[in-house]
């Protein structure tokens, strides 16, 4: 034998999929409602998620290469996926400097203050993204007109969300054209505009099975069912503002929500009727960030207490 | 079609050799018998240096209930009775035989044209107990490379009541075709084998499950079992780890083996194809397991094949058959790639449980760096156990043996789906079989 042999316990072969394919599939099932969001709102969508994705590569290089020293892992795509759905989460005309803080907040604290990739609590985005909610409350709410101005930036006409309008009883929900939250064409953040788009890119996680149908559809069901129960149109509550977004792209983060598919489900209801609480009693119009948020800090909880059926233990006679 | 309901994976298949007929060895001119080929107590050798053995003859009888005894493929001279060093490298007891000139030509005529020892009404007449007898005095143990002695396993207590034999043809790890081409080219023999095994336990139903990656086994078996009442050819899902026990119980009669017992409790008796095959040879032919069929396959190997060899080959020969070890060789794998076994010691003998040997370059033998957990739940989803294999590593890997305890790290079947579809190629089972020993061990010294 002129060669050594490797020894090594099994399995010895192994999935071609990988941290990064996930991630970079997570990145091209947002790519449909990127391009909606360019295209409703112009140069100044660019420049958000241009901002928020250089912001939060560049802040997780910093800290891994100068305060952690060890290697840096940009092309995993983790950075990247951040900072796109935080940039999906501004509304397009937030200046720069702003967009620069959250994406800071976003993998500094969110991410990168308890280890690194896979050992946050917090969805890094969302943090991000309340963080700004909390600091700059009128910057973060008022939202571009969709399709006005889409060449100037910032300086565009704006406009309250349906979901604000609704809660400061501007409209009636009975006018609310719904043909538009399916296509897109109303006030908002970047990437939660378009529900066609979203479902699109849900259907592509599905299909290359990065992630199962439980968390979203057990949010969308949930939030249906209960704004139906207190006579909320269901309709608008879905296809407005930040639940479809958060229901396929935010709450479905491995690292925040639970492993056991039992526990995806009751993670998921619970998103919904919180969102649907909150936007229905809280002071917010939105309730999707907090209530995702919110179910962060309970998925150790639903990982210890529920479990999968274990084989061969759920069926003794 | 029926799988089994909880996880499993679909690794590539990879069965390079699934056209490749059969390929008969001659006899080697020595062999190496290992006593423990088997799970349970080594066999006892009652032959000596100079004794004279021929093809056939018992060289070491059963060392207990759970064990086997070792036959000769070779008649020849007792060499001696030493250790060997086994394919982990460590030294084990075994005989060694060698050839005689005259005895060389003399067994190679015996094996070409074996004579049945039992007629049609002979073999019709056998009492359940007396086929388990033929079975235990021919050495035969589970084939499907668990190697647990058949005929213990066709003995349950008597608190349990056989109501049907599974005959495991699954096949379920990548590459290995044996028991494929097997059921092809000896379909009349393997379903003989089928019936003597249930009427060894008392049945009159036996239920062969096939993965539907075998087409044409299927549809052969199922021609050749047209109108039988008594056997009957269950196609699967392609999935693996079909071909673990209870995987395969709830399979094909839905009922899941309670956590802890037997799989008997369900009342199904489970063997491998081979071994019904290799009952049919020592009921029909009087002849003990002393050969068997192996895949020697890999990606880079020149002439991949299923061979029919002597126990007891040096596994060199095996892999000279299939055009020798490529250049850049980095693992050699007993068995299949995903439960397989490294082999350092190729110079070993091959053994009762060799159902396989799988050769990778060495690009294909390493392993990916590990990246951090990422939470994504993949292996929760693939545990056939339902078991959280995230968490049973971690605890392994704290030593909160008493966590693992209770999170049921004793149920690991030790499949490997955890560590395969891990994106972040974490060593899962690694830790988890470091866990599961320790734990297994925690729980016998309770008990003593």
């Amino acid at each position: 034998m002129q060669q050594l042999l490797f020894i090594s316990p099994s399995p010895h072969v192994h999935t071609s999929n990988t941290v990064s394919r996930c991630m970079w599939n997570v990145v091209i099932a947002l790519v449909p409602a990127l391009l909606c969001a360019l295209y409703f709102f112009g140069i100044g969508a660019a420049i958000v998620i241009a901002t928020s994705v250089v912001g939060c590569v560049l802040t997780e290089y910093l800290i891994t290469r100068f305060m952690l020293r060890q290697p840096a892992q940009i092309g995993n795509g983790a950075a990247i996926l951040t900072g796109v759905l935080l940039g999906f989460n501004l509304p397009s005309n937030l200046p720069v400097w702003i967009v620069l803080i959250g994406s800071v907040v976003a993998i500094g604290i969110g991410k990168m203050a308890f280890g690194g990739l896979g050992c946050n609590i917090f969805n890094p985005a969302l943090v991000g993204r309340v963080f700004l909610l909390l600091s700059f409350p009128v910057q973060m709410t008022t939202w571009p007109e969709p399709l006005v101005n889409t060449t100037s930036y910032p300086d565009a006409t704006t406009g309250a969300t349906i979901l604000s309008q609704l809660k400061m009883g501007l409209i009636d929900p009975k006018n609310v054209d719904l043909l538009n939250g399916l296509t897109g064409q109303m006030g908002g953040s970047l990437g939660e505009v378009s529900a066609i788009a979203l479902l699109i890119g849900f259907i592509y996680l599905l299909c290359t099975r990065v992630i199962t149908w439980h968390i979203p559809v057990s949010i969308v069901v949930v939030a249906a069912a209960f704004s139906f129960c207190i006579g909320v149109d269901p309709c608008v509550e879905i296809l407005s503002g930040g639940l479809l977004l958060g229901a396929i792209f935010m709450a479905t983060d491995y690292v925040t929500s639970p492993m056991s598919h039992r526990g995806m489900l009751v993670y998921g209801a619970l998103i919904g009727l919180i969102t649907i609480i909150i936007r229905q009693w809280g002071a917010y119009p939105e309730g999707m960030s907090f209530a995702i948020l919110l179910m962060n800090g309970f998925t150790p909880l639903i990982n210890r207490y529920i479990k999968p059926a274990k084989f061969g233990e759920r069926s003794k006679k | 079609m029926k799988t089994f309901s909880k996880g499993g994976v679909h690794p590539p298949e990879q069965k390079l050799t699934a056209g490749n007929e059969i390929i008969t060895l001659d006899l080697p001119g020595e062999v190496t018998l290992m006593l423990g080929q088997h799970i349970g107590a080594p066999a006892k050798p009652v032959v000596a240096k100079g004794d004279k053995v021929k093809r056939g003859d018992v060289i070491a009888e059963a060392g207990g209930f759970v064990s086997a005894p070792v036959h000769t493929p070779i008649s020849g001279t007792v060499v001696k009775v030493d250790t060997v060093k086994n394919q982990q490298g460590l030294a084990v007891p075994a005989v060694y035989i060698k050839a005689d000139a005259d005895d060389a030509a003399a067994d190679a005529e015996a094996r070409k044209n074996a004579k049945p020892a039992r007629t049609d009404a002979e073999i019709a007449a056998l009492q359940a107990g007396e086929i388990k007898d033929i079975i235990k005095g021919a050495g035969i143990v589970g084939l499907g490379g668990a190697t647990f002695p058949t005929h213990v396993k066709l003995s349950p207590p008597p608190e349990f009541k056989p109501e049907v034999v599974i005959i495991n043809a699954v096949e379920c790890e990548p590459y290995i075709t044996a028991d494929h081409r097997l059921m092809l080219e000896h379909p009349d023999e393997v379903i003989e084998g089928v019936r003597l095994l249930a009427r060894s336990v008392g049945v009159n139903r036996a239920v062969i499950g096939i993965e539907s990656n075998k087409p044409d086994a299927i549809a052969l078996l199922q021609e050749k079992l047209a109108g039988a009442t008594d056997v009957e050819v269950c196609p699967l899902k392609v999935k693996y780890p079909q071909g673990g026990e209870k995987q395969l119980i709830e399979a094909v009669i839905g009922r899941e083996v309670p956590s802890g017992a037997l799989p008997i409790a369900t009342g199904a008796v489970v063997q491998n194809v081979a071994t019904a095959y290799a009952v049919h040879r020592a009921v029909r032919y009087g002849e003990p397991l002393m050969e068997r069929i192996a895949t020697v396959t890999g990606p880079g190997v020149a002439k991949p094949g299923n061979f029919l060899f002597a126990i007891g080959t040096p596994l060199t020969t095996l892999i000279e058959a299939a055009g020798g070890l490529p250049e850049d060789t980095g693992k050699v794998i007993g068995g299949g790639p995903m439960m397989g076994r490294t082999i350092s010691n190729l110079d070993s003998p091959a053994v009762k449980g060799t159902s396989a040997l799988l050769i990778f370059s060495q690009g294909e033998a390493q392993r990916r760096p590990i990246e951090n957990c990422i939470r994504c739940a993949k292996c929760v989803d693939v545990c056939p156990m339902g078991l959280e294999p995230y968490l049973l590593s971690t605890l392994s890997r704290l030593k909160r043996w008493d966590d693992a305890e209770a999170e049921k790290i004793v149920n690991c079947i030790e499949c490997g789906s955890c560590s395969f579809i891990c994106p972040a190629s974490r060593p899962l089972l690694d830790f988890i079989r470091l866990g599961k020993a320790t734990v297994m061990a925690n729980i016998r010294s309770r008990k003593s």
